[in-house]
C-alpha cells in the first residue's frame, strides 16, 4: 500500500519553496505537449515582462532578448567590471568634490594609484 | 460528458489512493485514464475557463496563474508519494478522453523510456544566495576626513565585496560539483531574481538533482551539512520535487 521507499519529509512545502520555484516548474519544464487546446506559453504576455524573467531558461529568455544575468555582477564577471568602472567614475568624482573644497591641490597621484590598485588582477 | 479534460500527469498505473480532498485546477478531483500500460492523470476543467480564448486572458493574470500553478503542483505532489509521474507542462488541456488517448497512444514509447529513466527518482532543488549586506565593513565608515581617506575606505569596501563574489562563486562550484558527483543527473537553472522570488539575498546557484529515492535522505543530509559552511552564504533545498527538470527526452 506504501510506497516502498524513504523519503525524507518534504522541504519547503510551505516554506522555502517560494512562487517562483512553483512556476519555474509548472511553466517552464515538464513535458510539453500540444494539447487540443493550443497554448504557446511562450507567446502569452503573462502579465508583465517581469514574470517571465521569474521562469525564462537562460536560452528561451535569451531567445526573447532577456539578459538581466548578464549584466548582474554576481553572474558575469563582464558585468562586474563595468561595474568596477562605474564604482571608480564614481569614486573619482567624489574626490574631485573633496578636493574642490578643503583639500584643494590633494596630489593627483593619489587618484591614480587608486585606481591602479583597483583594477581587477 | 461536458468540460474539457486538463492533464497534469504521465505515469505508470497504481494502485495506492491518492490523498482524500485531492483536487485538481478546477475543483475537481484527478482521475486516471488508462491507455496500456500507462495512464494518464486528468481532470475536468470547464471550458469557460480552459477554451483557448480564456485560457490565453487567465494566464495573464497572475493571481489565476498562481492559483492554477499551485493547484497543478499539489497533484503532481500528491502523485510523487505513489508513483513516479511525469509532469506536464501547466495548461495541458484536451477536449476529451479519447483527445487524451490519442496523445497517450502517439508517444507512449517515448513515455515508457523516460519513466523507465525516472522511475524511483526524484529531484531535489538546491540555491545558494549571498546575502551581501551582511560583508560590508561597516565599523570604519565613520569619519572621512580626506579625499585619500576616503579612497582607501572605497578600495577596502570594494575588496571585501570582490571577494565576497569570489567566494561565493568558489563555494557555490564545489557544492555543485559534490552534489553532481551523489545525484544521477543535474541541470543548472537561470539563478531567480530575488526581487521577484522575494528571497533576499542574491542566488548565486539554482540547481535541480536527480536522486534516487533511496538514496534521498543521504543527499538531504549532505546539503543539510553545508548549510553552516560559509558565512553570508545560504543553501536552500526544495524537494522532493517530480523529476520535472529532467522530464525531457533527451537531455535538453
Amino acid at each position: 500500500m506504501t510506497f516502498p521507499s524513504r523519503v525524507p519529509e518534504p522541504y519547503g512545502q510551505n516554506g522555502s519553496a517560494n512562487l517562483a520555484d512553483i512556476l519555474e516548474r509548472v511553466l517552464d519544464k515538464g513535458v510539453v505537449i500540444a494539447g487540443d487546446i493550443r497554448i504557446n506559453l511562450l507567446d502569452i504576455e503573462l502579465l508583465t515582462i517581469k514574470l517571465r524573467l521569474i521562469v525564462a531558461s537562460v536560452d528561451k529568455a535569451k531567445e526573447m532578448g532577456i539578459d538581466w544575468w548578464e549584466t548582474d555582477p554576481a553572474l558575469s564577471s563582464h558585468a562586474r567590471r563595468d561595474e568596477l568602472s562605474r564604482e571608480n567614475a564614481e569614486l573619482r568624482a567624489r574626490l574631485a568634490e573633496l578636493d574642490d573644497g578643503r583639500y584643494a591641490g590633494e596630489p593627483e597621484p593619489a587618484i591614480e594609484r587608486g585606481r591602479a590598485r583597483e583594477e581587477p588582477s | 460528458m461536458t468540460g474539457l479534460r486538463y492533464v497534469y500527469a504521465v505515469c505508470r498505473p497504481f494502485d495506492a489512493p491518492l490523498q482524500a480532498q485531492l483536487t485538481g485546477v478546477a475543483g475537481a478531483p484527478p482521475r486516471q485514464l488508462r491507455h496500456h500500460d500507462l495512464i494518464a492523470v486528468v481532470s475536468e476543467v470547464p471550458e469557460r475557463d480552459f477554451a483557448e480564448e480564456p485560457l490565453r486572458a487567465h494566464l495573464e493574470d497572475l493571481d489565476w496563474l498562481t492559483a492554477t500553478a499551485r493547484a497543478h503542483q499539489s497533484v503532481i505532489d500528491a502523485l510523487t508519494v505513489v508513483t513516479t509521474p511525469l509532469p506536464l507542462r501547466l495548461g495541458t488541456v484536451f477536449r476529451d478522453d479519447s483527445g487524451v488517448r490519442v496523445m497517450l497512444e502517439d508517444r507512449e514509447d517515448g513515455f515508457r523510456r523516460t519513466l523507465d529513466r525516472l522511475t524511483g527518482r526524484v529531484e531535489w532543488g538546491v540555491k545558494v544566495y549571498a546575502e551581501s549586506e551582511a560583508q560590508e565593513p561597516s565599523q570604519e565608515s565613520a569619519k572621512v576626513a580626506s579625499g585619500r581617506d576616503y579612497l582607501r575606505q572605497r578600495r577596502r569596501s570594494h575588496r571585501a565585496h570582490e571577494e565576497m563574489w569570489v567566494n561565493a562563486e568558489r563555494f557555490a562550484r564545489r557544492l555543485h560539483e559534490s552534489l553532481s558527483e551523489f545525484a544521477e543527473d543535474t541541470r543548472l537553472h537561470a539563478p531567480q531574481n530575488s526581487a521577484l522570488s522575494g528571497v533576499p539575498g542574491r542566488n548565486v546557484l539554482n540547481a535541480a538533482y536527480l536522486v534516487p529515492r533511496a538514496r534521498s535522505e543521504e543527499f538531504v543530509e549532505l546539503v543539510d551539512r553545508t548549510k553552516n559552511e560559509e558565512p553570508g552564504l545560504r543553501v536552500e533545498l526544495t524537494g522532493p520535487w517530480a523529476a520535472y527538470s529532467f522530464s525531457g527526452e533527451e537531455n535538453s
